[in-house]
This record gives C-alpha cells, structure tokens and sequence, in this order.
C-alpha cells in the first residue's frame, strides 16, 4: 500500500477509572472491566466487532509474571480475539495499534492499559528499569531523579521553585473539572521530597486504567460524530546513561514532534505526561508551545499518574476535547523511562465545522 | 446460592526477590575492575568525547567503542538532589545529595551520592572526589560515594589504559528485592475465606452462566463481571490426570502420584489437584473424587476416590 493510500485512523472514544491512592477491593481485571465496558458502549461496539486488541501494563507493578493475561479476561478473549501487549504504558499499546490499523488488517482497534501502584512502592519499583551495572545497585529512586533534571533546569535559569509551584497549583486547579482525577484543587507544595522538588511537584501515587477505541476511513465516521484524527504520531528514545544527556533539553521529544507534524499549524490544546513540574518546563520548549496554547486542562500527570495508563489518558483527553469540540488541533505527548527518556507525540485532529 | 456480601479483601506481605546474575562485556569489566583497584576507566568516542561510565557503543553513532582512557577521580558536580530520607539501598543511610558528576577528562557525567553535611554545602559546579569503599568487589559501590575536595585535580587530561587488570571481573549479581502487600481483590478473598470453613465457591457469569472456580471477578468468555456466587464440589471428577515421576525439590511426596484436573460438581472449570488413596496406575478419567483436607490445612491436601461409579464421559466432555 503506497503511503498516501494510509487508512486515515482516530480515535472515536476514550474512557478512564477514577484513579485512587488505593483499590485493595479490585484485582487488576475487576479495576479495569467497567473502562472497557465504558468505551465499548459509547461506540456500541462489542468485543467479538474489534479486529485489534492491545494493552500496556508492567509485571513490577503487580510483583507477579505474565499479570497482563487474566486482566484479559476483562476483554473476553474467548472465542480467540487478535491480541498483543506491550511492557509500557499504554500510549504505546495505542502506537502498535495505530500500526495495525496502517496495515489494512483491522479497521477498529481496542487498546487499554492499567497500573495499580499501590501493592508496591513505586519509587523503588521503577528503579528496575535503570541500567542494572552502573545505576539500579544505587537504588536511585524517580523523585530523586526528576530531582536531578529539577536542579538542572533551575541552574540554566528555565525555572525556578516558584515557577514550579505555579504548574503544580495551575494544573490541580484545571483538574478540579476532572471528575476522575486523584488530586484535585488547590494542593500544598508541602516539604522537599527530593529537594528542590517539593511534595506538590510529585505526581500523586494511585491506581487507575484507561481505554480508547480506534477506528479507520468511513468506520471512525460511523462509530464518531466528530473523531479525533491521528494526523502524526512518533516515539523516540534516548540514550539511557543520565550524564551523557543534557537534562534540560528533551531532543527525543521534538524529534518525535516533527515527525508527528506538530510544527505544521498551532495546537490549541497539549496533554503532556509530566510527572513532575519541571518536566513541563522541558516538555513546553521542546514542542515549542505558545503561550495561548491550553496545557493539561484535565490535571495532566500531576492529577492522577495511574503508571502505564497516564500516557494513554493524554491521548484520551486530548481526544475527548475533539470530540467535544472543545479543541481543534491537540497535541499529546506520553513519556516513559527517567527523566524523560522515551517520548511518544501525537498530533490529534478535529474535522473543520461549519 | 448469595449475592455477593460487602467485601472482606485479605492481604498478605509478598516479596519478590531475584539475585540477578550478569555477565560483563570487555568494556564494562575493566571499569568494574577499575574501580576494585581505584582507577577509573572511560572509552574514547570516534569524535574524540570520553564517556565515563563507559559504554560498549557510541550513543551517537552506534560504533562499537574499545578504547580505554583512565581518567581522574575528581571532578565537577553538573547537577545534584538533596536526599534528606534515604531509602534502603541507597549509598548512604545519613542524608545525602545524589550528584551527577564529571570527572576531570570525562565529557559525561556519573550518578551517584555525595557525602556533604546539609543542602547547604552542596552546588552545581562544586568540586569533589571518589571515596572508595574498603572492601572493593568491581562494582559501581565500589565508590563509596563521593566527598568535597578542594585540592588540584587529581589527573589532567586522560592516559590510553588497556584495561587489563589481574583477575579481571566478568560479572556481576544484581540483587533486588521489592517488597509488596499483595491483595487478591474481591473475588479471589471470598475463594480464599470460604477454603478456610472448608467450602469451595466459585462465581456465575450473568449472560453464559458458566461458574468459574477459582473466580477472579470475570467471565473470560463473555468480558463482563461475575457476582452470583455458588457454592460448588466437595465431590468432582477427574477430567484428566498426569502421572509425575520426579521428585520435585523439598516435596515429600513419594513418586509415582498423579495430578489432575478435577470438576467439582457445578463449576464449569476444572480445578487441578494431587490424587491419593489409589493406586497411580488405576487413576482414569471420569474418577469421582472428594477433597481430603488435613488438620490446619488452607486448601485441600489431594483429593481420594468416593467409591461411587465412573462419571458418564458426556457429562464432563466439555470440562476436558
Ligand atoms: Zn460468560
């Protein structure tokens, strides 16, 4: 298939939990069964109509192998459904489901991605995915290292602790409309957790899950009254050694920005994954947004970070203000690994109204 | 047959420990043995940049890189964290600053802790050096951690080292351990609570009305939620069966024995369990078997034979 015959793929529907601190009652697939049923119903799917299904989660989390196969139960898998997963949030379940659908072999995509933090600590947990000779046998936890980034931007003058404090005060209030998100309205900066970032720059700890339904061509039109079009979407990585890297820049993410397209025309609205304030600084220069552009009107990260699930929720959201029309033109970013290390961008699309 | 009660959720402690065993690359075991005998190494880049830690491929280009340069053990802080509550495994169990620091003839910078009395103390641009450890295995603790330093460099410029050590380090065991409360959710805690009066539940799905034993909150058939709970066995029969002719590790069970799969009468699962009170060679399919649970048990111990006739083949055809 030439590329300018590409099917054109959106996202026509999106639904998230309520992210909270704890879900002891719920097993993984008893948290995420009713996200699913939600985003299937509002497109009046069901499971045996989707021709791809995709997820991200991660076993650290759990503290158990292969925990992503009983969440599939949730889906009903029987008879056998077109099914992948990846070991990552799930922005990038909804990349290799995007891909499928560029393939012309499915024309609907089911992608989903959970996390529940809360059996674990998450600041240890994450250590496992840092460079096991030279880093993980420090134990350097994710506060700690969004702390070194923190401290880097401040030294270059791009930020300062009060700047900082704004974005976590800016986005809490925004998620104030967000009946899903886990820290809503005003939050207190509180103590240095990893000075100089305070309590109020840390993203909450919860648990949560996320779903979106893609579709291609004429089925988007069908399943969505005004689909969220996937005009670019790219994912970058960097090189995983800290010091070999300039903390206050995030090339990974504007490289994946201009593949996606994002400099093409404004965005109005930008989902950005930031865990942590600082890494909005970053994140705005890198996708070079304006001033005028509305950054996280759910809460962002900061609101409700559901690890695994808080990239695809960018998307989501990003999405639902198409939908609405609240947005014409969003950008959404999802980012994996410290410090920014791997970012995914995507450029989502309203069709013009009259 | 109930609806499903307000939830009594257990929760257990659960460890997952692994001592990862890693093998090192040319590059990776002269830093690590470097550090054991207090050098350290970094590789030269094809653009002439010094990477330390080293690394086997340029994060550039992709080129494999070999050449070794030794490099001081003072150096710069580029950027640092102060840590006032250190976590377990962390360099220093008093307060500390994560730094990541240059050492003087590196182009990269190497994260670890810094030794300083208060936030205070510490700076982007300080000047520190390596405090090695006593005892030096090859590994990254080899540094103890780093401390401030206001002397002259300890080196200028890097020296091409071969990276040749006696007895040269070729792995290292990455330890782990990560500590969870794991909790089974709804579902799973009404299994386990009913196995300790010694009854078996399972639950309905509400639209193929199959009953699933264990129940883990969802029909995997039709994805929707299981709530009817049934109480299900203690009689089953056996659906099919292996017989296990290897003693497994730290299991006093004589072998032969045989494991099976067992439907409990009403569930549409089959459960597997030990079968006992019969000799391995006379097990069959469509056995019918009742639990046999031990004194202070949580789950049955194997199940035996009741006596009664074979079960008819069409009866657990679809349980096979
Ligand atoms: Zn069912």
């Amino acid at each position: 298939m030439a590329p300018h015959e590409r099917p054109h793929v959106a996202v026509v529907a999106f639904a998230q939990s309520d992210h909270l601190r704890t879900t002891d009652e719920l097993s993984e697939v008893e948290m995420l069964m009713p996200v699913l049923h939600e985003v299937l119903a509002a497109t009046g799917l069901k499971t045996s109509d989707i021709g791809f299904t995709c997820s991200g989660s991660s076993d650290y989390l759990a503290g158990r192998a292969f925990s992503f196969t009983m969440a599939l139960d949730g889906v009903g898998a029987w008879p056998p459904i077109s099914e992948s997963h990846v070991e990552m949030d799930g922005a990038w379940a909804l990349y290799e489901a995007w891909v499928k659908l560029q393939t012309g072999e499915a024309d609907t995509a089911l992608v989903y991605s959970y996390g529940k933090s809360s059996p674990g600590s998450v600041r240890d947990v994450l250590t496992r995915q840092l460079d096991p000779y030279y880093v993980a046998p420090l134990w350097p936890d994710s506060v700690a290292l969004a702390a070194l980034q923190a401290q880097a931007l401040i030294d270059a003058g791009e930020t300062d602790e009060p700047a900082l404090a704004g974005i976590a005060s800016r986005s809490r209030t925004a998620a104030a409309d967000n009946p899903h998100a886990q820290l809503k309205g005003a939050v207190a900066q509180g103590d240095y957790a990893v000075r100089p970032l305070r309590t109020g720059d840390c993203p909450p700890i919860g648990d949560g899950a996320a779903a979106v339904i893609l579709a291609a061509g004429d089925r988007a039109r069908e399943l969505c009254e005004r689909p969220a079009w996937i005009s670019g979407i790219d994912h970058r990585i960097e090189a995983h050694g800290l010091g070999v890297r300039d903390l206050t820049a995030s090339p990974s993410t504007r490289l994946a920005a201009e593949r996606a397209g994002v400099f093409e025309r404004p965005v109005d609205t930008a989902e950005l994954h930031a865990p942590f304030t600082s890494q909005e600084v970053v994140l705005r220069k890198a996708l070079r947004l304006a001033d005028d552009v509305t950054v996280n009107p759910s809460g962002g990260a900061l609101a409700a970070n559901p690890m695994m699930a808080a990239g695809l929720i960018r998307i989501g959201e990003a999405a639902a203000r198409i939908h609405r029309g609240a947005s014409d033109r969003a950008v959404a970013h999802a980012t994996s690994g410290p410090c920014l290390q791997q970012n995914l961008v995507a450029v989502l699309e309203g069709e013009t109204r009259d | 047959m109930t609806s499903v009660p307000s939830p009594e959720v257990l929760r257990a402690p659960l460890v997952v420990e692994f001592p990862f065993t890693r093998s090192l690359g040319p590059v990776q075991s002269a830093f690590l043995t470097g550090l054991r005998e207090r050098t350290v190494l970094g590789v030269r880049t094809g653009d002439g940049r010094t990477l330390v830690p080293p690394v086997e491929y340029d994060p550039v280009t992709a080129e494999e890189i070999r050449d070794l340069v030794e490099v001081a053990t003072t150096g710069t802080v580029t950027t640092w964290a102060w840590n006032h509550e250190p976590r377990r495994g962390q360099p220093l169990d008093t307060p500390f600053a994560w730094v990541l620091v240059k050492l003087d003839g590196a182009d990269t910078a190497l994260l670890h802790a810094l030794d300083a009395p208060g936030p205070d103390s510490v700076y982007t641009g300080m000047r520190v050096r390596v405090r090695w450890a006593g005892e030096r295995v090859g590994a990254i603790t080899d540094i103890a951690c780093f401390e401030a330093y206001d002397g002259e460099a300890a080196r200028t410029g890097t020296a091409p080292h071969t990276g040749a050590f006696d007895d040269p380090v070729t792995g290292i065991v990455a330890a782990a351990r990560l500590d969870y409360t794991y909790s089974p959710g709804r579902a799973q805690s009404a299994y386990i609570n009913a196995l300790s009066e010694r009854r078996t539940v399972g639950e309905r799905c509400p639209s193929c009305r199959k009953v699933y034993v264990p129940p883990r909150g969802a029909c995997p058939t039709c994805g929707v939620a299981t709530v009817e709970r049934v109480e299900v066995g203690p009689r089953g029969t056996v659906t099919t069966y292996c017989i296990v002719n290897i003693k497994a590790k730290n299991l006093d069970i004589e072998v032969p024995y045989v494991y099976a799969h067992i439907a409990l009468d009403g569930a549409d699962l089959a459960l597997h369990a030990r079968i006992a009170g019969i000799p391995y060679d006379q097990v069959r399919m469509g056995l019918r078997v009742e639990p046999v649970w031990t004194e202070g048990g949580r789950y049955p111990d194997h199940y035996r034979p009741t006596g009664e006739p074979d079960a008819d083949y069409d009866t657990y055809k679809e349980l096979v």
